[in-house]
């Protein structure tokens, strides 16, 4: 199957339907969230809590005994919950900083996860082993019921955000500007957290406990380069989010044997190096290139001025002058002689070249703090 | 005992002090989150490796993870250098992105390779004694044994040869530099340490427990010590208390024993986070509440000194000032009269000579920001503490 066929076979196939849905509506949340994530310097937490889910998950599983996504998903809440939690006790009241707090809680729940894991593979019914799917995503196991379930995720994040976005801008950028402002930091802080730890806990199904990292803050990584503006990068980072969904799916449905969970990271990972490398505020690309036109204007301004010397023991400015002479100087080159006639600084004539008025004057105040204009 | 479990619970020795010496200097140079990135980014060098050697246990496979384990390092060091990014989210951006790597490179060759994922993350202790080293027809121990003491080995020459260069380099950064080591290397040195034991122990007891191992120890020294010698040490003895302790938890219950080594390292370091005598969260509660009653006496003990007028210090006009109704304003009155700064003569409150002294010292020590003295003061002028 071609990607043109996977494309049109999406809208009347079902299953094909349901995960290209899931998944876009799971990269739209993530890419939400994550935008937050980042922005707390939570970047790691994903990965934490998509460990410490674990423990929930089984334990769920245990009392219940039902396999059905919802049960075992109020479970990976709350243990993701606690785990959240009790990382920010252990930063807050102890000295241990927060990347061992994170590398605790995420090895610790992890561990006494599997410990608990052994005692449901003991047990007679087969039904367990749906539970393996948590721990690398299945894409392919997703139902109409969990795509509804991620909608609904989705509509409660959006409302809570447009409801508190101005409380969430200042919590972020200004946390003490919003405390004297009287926000209720401790209860947002809360919210936006179980917010980010539901989106952590629906995507687990699909892309698995190690890559929902990714999942979290690859669209939120990529969005910021393009813009300084939260808004934006919150819509930004949502859309790749659904770009790396849906184009993921395709991919790992039109080749045999290549896991959903998987290419849907390697495309959002993608996104981000073309958001590194082209992004014209902050891209490395860009960023080279105004490193190199700022090396090569120095140089010419500095034969310029070398220049200047020369012409301002003259009478007249534009007395003509040996290009030998220039070879003394360092910075002088068949090429930036050209660059300068082109911007009508020197006119050139045969081995001679002359200064003009415009170049005089540039030269003059080349150093001159006033006249910082570029050309 | 039997054999085999003897060289289990030996296994599982070596591997935690193996991980708790590196383990304690990532803790320290708040870089753990590295080792869980290493840990699972190993995968897809371990994969190649597997392609080229079909053996789990061959240097070549060995080198190649812990090369890609250095990669992950090197990568994250490049991204965060842009300054795009913060280094967290270059570790989370990093390690998913080989890991997905590693798991296509299975799924797209799972009819030629026996290599699961859940094993190279999970690991089974278990299966070590079963896979031996033979030399010459002579059994010489379980594999994993020998390759996990030689990277004990390497670890503790490299340790005991750059102690000192470690330790400046850890704590003091540009002391180091300036006295002559580079910290790059140390850096670097000390991530391909850690590589390379993930890597020796990941067959053993699966990456997760590594990961535990690496951080839960040191986590727990550092909450017991401030000294770098005696915390690898007990972070190494954690370790080992964890993993023998783990591995006949698992025995009795008959499950997982790196679930159950991480399980008991996870209840140990319940029990230190919230008892640990100066550190664990007890005592810091202790503390705050004590520091709060002790600065509402002092609160206290200034409002008596700056009003003469007998209304001001009438005990039930108290109410009305310093938000005494907040604060518990019988236990700060019995504070104060216990360590006789105070008397109370027919309601009204008055400073003995005690108090007097006691009050313009802390002023004294208050205003020329002197306030971390005030521990000392409060040593010699109160009898019970807050």
């Amino acid at each position: 199957m071609s990607v043109q066929e996977y494309f049109s076979l999406v809208f009347s196939d079902y299953t094909l339907r349901t995960i290209t849905l899931g998944t876009a509506i799971l990269g739209i949340v993530c890419g939400m969230l994550g935008s937050f994530a980042v922005l707390r310097k939570q970047s790691l937490l994903g990965d934490a809590i998509s460990h410490a889910a674990l423990p929930g998950i089984v334990i769920a599983f245990l009392i219940t005994g039902a396999k059905t996504s919802n049960t075992l998903l109020i479970g990976a809440l709350i243990s993701g919950l606690i785990g959240t939690f009790w990382i920010s006790g252990i930063i807050k009241k102890t000295h241990l900083k927060s990347d061992t707090a994170l590398g605790l809680i995420l090895s610790l729940f992890f561990g006494f996860g599997m410990l608990l894991l052994t005692f449901v593979q003991k047990m007679p019914d087969a039904q367990q082993a749906g539970l393996d799917k948590y721990l690398f995503g299945q894409a392919a196991t997703l139902v109409e019921s969990d795509v509804w379930l991620m909608a609904v995720v989705m509509g409660i994040s959006l409302l809570v955000l447009i409801i508190f976005w101005k409380e969430f801008k200042v919590l972020h950028f200004d946390p003490d500007y919003s405390k004297s402002l009287g926000i209720n930091t401790k209860l947002l802080d809360v919210l936006i957290t179980t917010l980010i730890v539901m989106a952590i806990v629906i995507g687990l199904q699909t892309v698995g406990v190690v890559l929902m990292s990714a999942m979290l803050l690859a669209p939120a990584a990529a969005a910021r380069q393009w813009t300084n503006n939260l808004g934006i990068m919150v819509f930004l980072a949502s859309l790749f989010g659904a770009l790396s969904g849906i184009f993921g799916t395709a991919i790992s449905a039109t080749s045999n044997n290549l896991p959903t969970g998987p290419v849907i990271v390697l495309i959002a990972a993608a996104i981000v190096v073309i958001s590194f490398v082209f992004s014209p505020g902050r891209g490395i690309l860009f960023r080279e290139i105004r490193h190199w036109k700022n090396r090569n204007d120095l140089q010419l301004h500095k034969t310029l001025y070398f220049m200047f010397e020369i012409a301002k023991t003259h009478n007249d400015i534009s007395h003509p002058h040996k290009i030998k002479i220039l070879n003394n100087f360092q910075g002088y080159t068949r090429n930036s002689l050209k660059n300068l006639e082109d911007r009508a600084y020197i006119t050139v004539d045969g081995p001679m070249w002359s200064l003009t008025q415009k170049g005089y004057d540039k030269a003059m105040n080349l150093y001159n703090q006033q006249d910082n204009t570029h050309d | 005992m039997t054999s085999a479990q003897i060289e289990i619970q030996l296994i599982a020795c070596i591997v935690a002090v193996a991980c708790a010496i590196p383990g304690t200097f990532l803790v320290l140079r708040k870089m753990a989150m590295i080792s869980d990135a290493i840990s699972h980014s190993i995968l897809p060098g371990i994969v190649i490796g597997f392609f080229l050697t079909e053996d789990l246990n061959s240097p070549w496979l060995i080198l190649l993870a812990a090369f890609s384990g250095i990669l992950t390092v090197v990568l994250v060091e490049y991204i965060q250098k842009t300054g795009l990014v913060k280094e967290d989210t270059a570790i989370g951006l990093v390690f998913p992105s080989l890991f997905s790597i590693g798991v296509i490179l299975i799924a797209k060759n799972a009819g030629d390779v026996h290599l699961d994922v859940d094993a190279v993350l999970l690991g089974e202790l278990a299966f070590a004694p079963f896979d031996r080293m033979i030399i010459g027809g002579a059994d010489m121990g379980p594999k994993s044994l020998w390759v996990i003491g030689i990277i004990l080995l390497v670890t503790l020459t490299l340790l005991l040869a750059f102690f000192k260069e470690l330790k400046i380099s850890t704590f003091d950064k540009q002391l180091a530099a300036t006295l002559g080591f580079s910290p790059v290397i140390m850096h670097y040195g000390l991530m391909t340490v850690a590589s390379v034991t993930t890597v020796g122990a990941f067959d053993a007891v699966g990456a997760i427990l590594v990961v535990a191992l690496m951080i839960a120890p040191p986590a727990m020294a550092y909450l017991l010590t401030n000294n770098l010698k005696k915390m690898l040490l007990i972070a190494s003895g954690f370790g080992i208390i964890g993993a023998i302790l783990g591995y006949w938890v698992a025995h009795w219950l008959d499950a997982s024993i790196a679930g159950s080594i991480t399980t008991v390292l996870g209840v140990l370091f319940f029990l230190i986070y919230m008892f640990s005598p100066n550190r664990g969260l007890i005592s810091v509660l202790y503390r705050q509440k004590r520091q709060e009653v002790e600065v509402h006496l002092l609160t206290f003990l200034l409002h008596l000194q700056n009003h003469s007028e007998k209304s001001e210090r009438h005990i039930n006009h108290l109410n009305e000032h310093i938000n005494w109704h907040k604060v518990r304003a019988q236990s700060v009155l019995d504070l104060a009269l216990k360590n006789n700064m105070i008397t109370i003569d027919d309601s009204i409150i008055s400073l003995t000579e005690k108090g007097k002294t006691f009050t313009s010292e802390a002023i004294n020590y208050i205003i020329t920001n002197k306030s971390a003295a005030i521990e000392e003061m409060k040593d010699r002028f109160f009898l019970f503490r807050g």
